[in-house]
């Protein structure tokens, strides 16, 4: 029973202290159903690691975390048959609709890609990931000790005897859990909570690289202290957005700013805190400095995982917050995010063209595209929302498949990421090259790609909405875009290779799967963009 | 005793938290001056609660509290990973990935 209140104590709100037998709110367990397989499915990953010996340990966490993908997406489809609007489950925090489903189905599809590129062993001997240290050295020397970084020796001769940490899996399906939270979050705290579950476990995968410690635990602690500063300014906004509205659901959040005599200073600090959480996590144009640097240093498989699955999910909550809570109130905001959307395109570009890495580059080519996506963001059409979802769902296979293939190319030292270890790539690897300079048109936007067709629904419903000078300014910054990508062409096709160059690794089955995937899909949304389109189009979020 | 004396407390605290995060050099000192912003916020929330009059905003300082103490493992386990490796926590030292 409940706990009685206090009588005759002075107390304002008697009525919060007499508590009532609570009723459990009703679950809907077929629409969080993905959620809970992916989430529970990493838990179990946790056991085995506990549990499992360690020689059967790689082969189980690949089988349950691929199982857990695929079972969740069979459901995703399931559900998305079967309902029309959705509606809110978990006493209204979570929200699951036609749109959201949407980014269920292509969170789970690359997140899929993603595990098949982390798991290959074949093309770094035990794979790309910190090996088990109790085999080679004295238990004095951890792998991370000093000196021992930058022994490749000791690399070599641990990873013949060790496999990887397995942890990796787990790591990423928790991850994953956190980003399908993410997109269907319906009020700020649960918002904020995912929005910790898909960064914690990313910060630990950025610095798990077997190569170059130093730089991947670099990469790790800058994302780890910038990304908590990012979360803490979500906080702060989520805060004086509670001030503002007295809740932090998002339909009380747009009630209150449809009109009403409250303090449009809280509503407008606490929007651009929140606002500028989710920019940082979407690596969006100012709040882009974390995003080469991280993407350089963390693993190729990782890099990969995160540049695809986070701004699917950075940009599905964001489209989520725009469309449901601040709809109303788009007027008054819209020429910052204008801005910003600007600033992104303009930084991407000219950053990327001064670039001698090829990780970096794609670095700043996602800003760039971030840019992009940003135009489709503020664009509160349904046209602009399906537009969107469409262009997250294309970048988000072109790049995966871009980080499979750098992780290809390869000296004894590990991957040559530097531009020119690129140099005449074409007369070592035809098909490599051919597949990456697809990829890399992809990118661009030239059509029969799915980038051509991204940029031109995101562009079209953009203009059709009102925004004339925004998609001329984003076809400038496109066009010099493909400067980017076809000085890399160029490099590949007709420079001659250096003598001692990097080779090209035959990949494993593996990634020749997760690249296979992000090709096909390129190619077949650049071809036949409505299978897609029409999924994206059938509705937009509940709340 | 009007709560807005208490929301400037709070602003306050977390401006202190983010210049200490932009001016400091100590990667253990960074991560002390995000937890007082998150702290600050708490403050906020629980303030807002009270004007409120609802119990809504206390709860959400504990979902706070709970991320927090998540951070602080995360966090404090890639600080000692990269101290291991090189000896200091500074994060001026830690330079190799620039441009």
């Amino acid at each position: 029973m409940g706990v009685v209140a206090r009588t005759g104590a002075p107390d304002r709100h008697p009525e919060l202290l007499a508590q009532q037998p609570t009723d459990m709110p009703p679950i809907d367990y077929a629409a969080i159903a993905p959620v809970l397989i992916v989430l529970v499915a990493a838990c179990l990953g946790v056991l085995i690691e506990a549990f499992v010996y360690r020689r059967q340990r790689w082969a189980a966490q690949v089988v349950l975390s691929l199982l857990a993908v695929i079972l969740a997406g069979a459901q995703v489809i399931r559900h998305a048959r079967r309902i029309n609007t959705g509606g809110t489950t978990l006493s209204d925090t979570v929200a699951v609709g036609p749109a959201t489903l949407f980014l269920w189905g292509t969170l789970l599809a690359l997140a899929l890609g993603a595990i098949l590129l982390i798991a290959d062993r074949s093309i770094e001997p035990g794979g790309a990931f910190v090996a088990e240290t109790n085999t080679a050295e004295t238990p004095r020397q951890p792998a991370d000790a000093p000196g021992a970084a930058s022994a490749s020796v000791m690399d070599r001769a641990t990873a013949s005897v060790a496999g990887m940490r397995t942890e990796v899996f787990p790591l990423t399906l928790f991850s994953l859990g956190g980003m399908m939270v993410f997109c269907a979050a319906n009020d700020l705290l649960t918002m904020f909570v995912a929005l910790e579950v898909l960064s914690l476990p990313l910060y630990l995968l950025c610095g798990l690289a077997k190569r170059r410690r130093l730089l991947s635990q670099e990469a790790a602690v800058k994302y780890f202290l910038l990304g908590a500063f990012a979360s803490a300014f979500f906080l702060y906004g989520l805060a004086l957005l509670y001030g503002y509205a007295g809740s932090v659901k998002f339909s009380d959040i747009a009630d209150a700013t449809a009109g009403s005599l409250r303090s449009d200073t809280l509503l407008f600090a606490g929007l651009g805190l929140v606002i500028m959480g989710l920019l940082f996590k979407g690596s969006v144009g100012p709040f882009h400095l974390w995003t080469p640097d991280v993407y350089h240093g963390a693993p190729t498989a990782v890099t990969g995982f995160m540049a695809a699955c986070t701004k699917v999910a950075a940009f599905g909550g964001m489209l989520r917050l725009l469309h449901v809570a601040f709809g109303a109130s788009s007027w008054e905001w819209h020429w910052v995010l204008w801005t910003v959307a600007v600033l992104s395109m303009v930084i991407g570009v000219v950053s990327g063209l001064t670039q001698r890495d090829v990780k970096r580059m794609i670095a700043y080519s996602s800003i760039a595209h971030a840019g992009f996506l940003m135009v489709g963001a503020i664009t509160l059409t349904e046209r602009g929302l399906s537009a969107t979802l469409f262009y997250l769902l294309a970048y988000g296979f072109t790049t995966l498949a871009v980080f499979g293939i750098i992780g290809l190319v390869r000296t004894s030292e590990g991957e040559a990421t530097h531009l020119s270890d690129w140099a005449g790539l074409a007369k070592r690897s035809p098909l490599l090259a051919t597949v990456f300079t697809f990829l890399l048109l992809a990118l661009a936007g030239i059509p029969a790609t799915s980038g051509f067709m991204g940029k031109f629904v995101v562009f079209s419903a953009a203009f059709s909405a009102g925004m004339g000078p925004l998609v001329v300014i984003a076809l400038l910054a496109s066009a010099l875009a493909a400067f980017l990508y076809l000085r890399l062409i160029v490099l590949m096709f007709f420079n001659d290779p250096a003598p001692d160059g990097p080779t090209v690794s035959v990949p494993g089955a593996f990634t020749t799967a997760a690249i296979t995937l992000g090709v096909v899909v390129t190619l077949l949304f650049g071809l036949a963009p409505q299978l897609a389109l029409d999924w994206a189009s059938v509705g937009g979020f509940v709340s | 005793m009007t709560p807005t004396y208490y929301l400037l407390l709070s602003a306050l605290l977390f401006t202190i938290g983010t210049v200490g995060v932009l001016i400091r050099r100590n990667a253990i000192v960074l991560f002390m001056c995000v937890e007082l912003m998150l702290n600050a916020v708490n403050l906020s929330l629980v303030t807002f609660a009270r004007i409120e009059g609802s119990i809504d905003g206390q709860a959400m300082a504990f979902f706070v509290m709970v991320v927090a103490a998540a951070e602080v493992v995360v966090g404090l386990a890639i600080i000692m990973s990269i101290y291991r490796t090189r000896r200091s926590a500074s994060v001026d030292d830690a330079n190799l990935l620039k441009y």
